[in-house]
Order: structure tokens, then sequence, then C-alpha cells
């Protein structure tokens, strides 16, 4: 496959693309394990949500 | 049937995500390999040559920049009318994917203007248009982040949300309206779309693996959001019961 005399172009799109989708799935990831250890700090310390607390009694 | 209503409730929202997100990520995973391959292997347009691949990438974002931004609108509508528990989250959750979208169809079609206009940049209005939606996007992004009341920078999120939806139909009738650099609609357009179906072809499968990503990504984001909402609540509790 041949890019032509303007590969340069057509690399740096796909790679800009590339880079951004890559940035927003390491965010949506990283943000779901934080968020995930963070209550899981909570929870192991005996706190609940009132929500959680009235399901329970 | 699952009744509409169920999905307002959080808990059931997050066990519905949880269950269908793998299959969400396995469909967008083969829609890009099919996408890509059938990219990579599109003949050159007799014109612009090789270049027309950046097409495959600048059309879906540009789209997906839009389709964030109805989104967020419609979601604003639930936030301020409704004040339906998830409308604000998913229309928070949207902001950073809509904008990432619309970043990469300002840099792509720059990049694919300057070997067929012979410039990267220039002030017409669909690219001016689409430069004022971004710029949308990064307010809406600061009133999220900066409230120091999370309901009020919603509440202004949103007012900024229904009031930007202007730009929508402005950047998609700029073409029409405007002398503009920028070439008409050829896609979606009345008699039919003015590309070749060898090219056409991969086109609507990477805006079809692009929506795919959009939606995976927002429904994580949102599971993400009102996981957040969570860790605030219990941080208040815990507070509370310092003070008690």
């Amino acid at each position: 496959m041949s890019l032509g005399p303007h590969a340069d172009f057509i690399v740096a799109a796909y790679a800009v693309t590339l880079f951004v989708v890559a940035a927003l799935i390491g965010w949506v990831v990283l943000d779901y394990l934080a968020q995930r250890r963070i209550l899981g700090d909570f929870e192991g310390r005996g706190m609940t949500r009132r929500s959680q607390r009235k399901v329970r009694q | 049937m699952m009744p509409m209503i169920d999905l307002a409730n959080p808990t059931r929202f997050l066990a519905i995500v949880n269950r269908i997100l793998p299959w969400l990520i396995l469909a967008t995973v083969i829609l890009f390999a099919i996408g890509l391959f059938r990219a990579i292997n599109a003949p050159d347009d007799y014109q612009q040559g090789a270049t027309v691949k950046i097409m495959f990438l600048h059309v879906p974002a540009a789209w997906l920049g839009m389709f964030g931004w109805a989104l967020m609108s419609f979601a604003a509508l639930g936030t301020l009318i409704w004040r339906h528990p998830l409308a604000d989250v998913a229309g928070k959750a949207a902001a950073p994917i809509g904008a990432a979208f619309t970043f990469i169809c300002l840099v792509t079609g720059s990049l694919w203007g300057r070997p067929t206009w012979g410039t990267y940049w220039v002030w017409d209005a669909r690219l001016t248009s689409m430069l004022v939606l971004l710029l949308l996007y990064f307010g809406v992004l600061a009133l999220y982040w900066t409230a120091e009341e999370p309901s009020r920078g919603a509440r202004a999120a949103a007012i900024l949300s229904l009031v930007g939806a202007i730009n929508l139909p402005i950047i998609k009738f700029s073409v029409d309206w405007w002398n503009t650099l920028h070439q008409p609609a050829s896609v979606f357009r009345m008699g039919g779309s003015t590309i070749d179906r060898t090219i056409l072809t991969p086109l609507l499968i990477m805006t079809l693996a692009f929506t795919l990503l959009f939606i995976t990504l927002h429904l994580a984001a949102m599971r993400n959001e009102i996981l957040r909402r969570r860790v605030r609540s219990m941080r208040l509790i815990q507070a509370q019961e310092l003070h008690a």
C-alpha cells in the first residue's frame, strides 16, 4: 500500500486520533479503578451509604 | 420488557451497564477491525489521492463532536425540567468525550486541508463554527470542574448546553448558507451520496465503529460519575460523623 507524496499527513492524522482515543480509554479505565478503590476503602472501614443502611434494616 | 423508569435508578442503571459493556466493547473492536481493513484497502480518490483516507477519521469525528453536544442538550432538558437523576450524569460524562472528538475533527481536518487546499486553516464558516463548538465544550467542562456545589455547576452547564445547541444547525448548514472552502454535504444529502461505494462503505463502517466507541465510553464514564457521587456522599457522611 502506497500513501503517496502526502503520507506524512495521513500518518499524522491516524497517530493523533490513536493518541486521543487511547487517552480517553485510559482516563475512563483509571477513573473507574480509582473510584472502586476509594469505595472499597470506605466499605472496608464498615461505612455504607444511607440507602444501603435502609435496605439492610 | 423493563420499564424505562427503572433506568432512573442509578443502582439498576449500573447493573445494566455492567452487563452490556463487555458486549459493546467486543462489537466496537470487531467493527474497527473490519472498518480499518476496508479503509486501508479503499482505492485512492482520483483528485485527492491517498489523503482521502483521512476522511475515515475526520467525518466520524465531526459527526460525534456534534452528536455529543446534541446528547448534552437532551440531557440538559432532563436536568432542568424533569430533574432526572441520571440526566446530569449523562451530560457531564458526554462533555470530555465530545470535546475529544471535536478536537480530532479539527486536527485531522487541518492535516487533510494542507495537501488538498494548500493551507492548514481558514476562517471560513464551517471551520470556525466547529472551533466554536470546541470552545463551548471547554466552557461546559470548566463549569463542571470548577463549581464548588455540583448541582449549581450542573444547572449552569445545562443552560450553556441548551444555548450552545444553536451552533449545531449553523455547523450543519454553514456550507450551504455561506461561501466556504469546505466542501458541501456529500454523505447524507438530497439525491443520495456523491461518494463512490468503494469509499462510502468503509466510511459508514468506520462511522458506526466510532459511534459504538462513543457509546461505550459514555456508558463507562457515566458509571464512573455515579461511583464518584457515591464517594462524595460517603465523605459527607464521614465528615458528619466526625463532627457529631
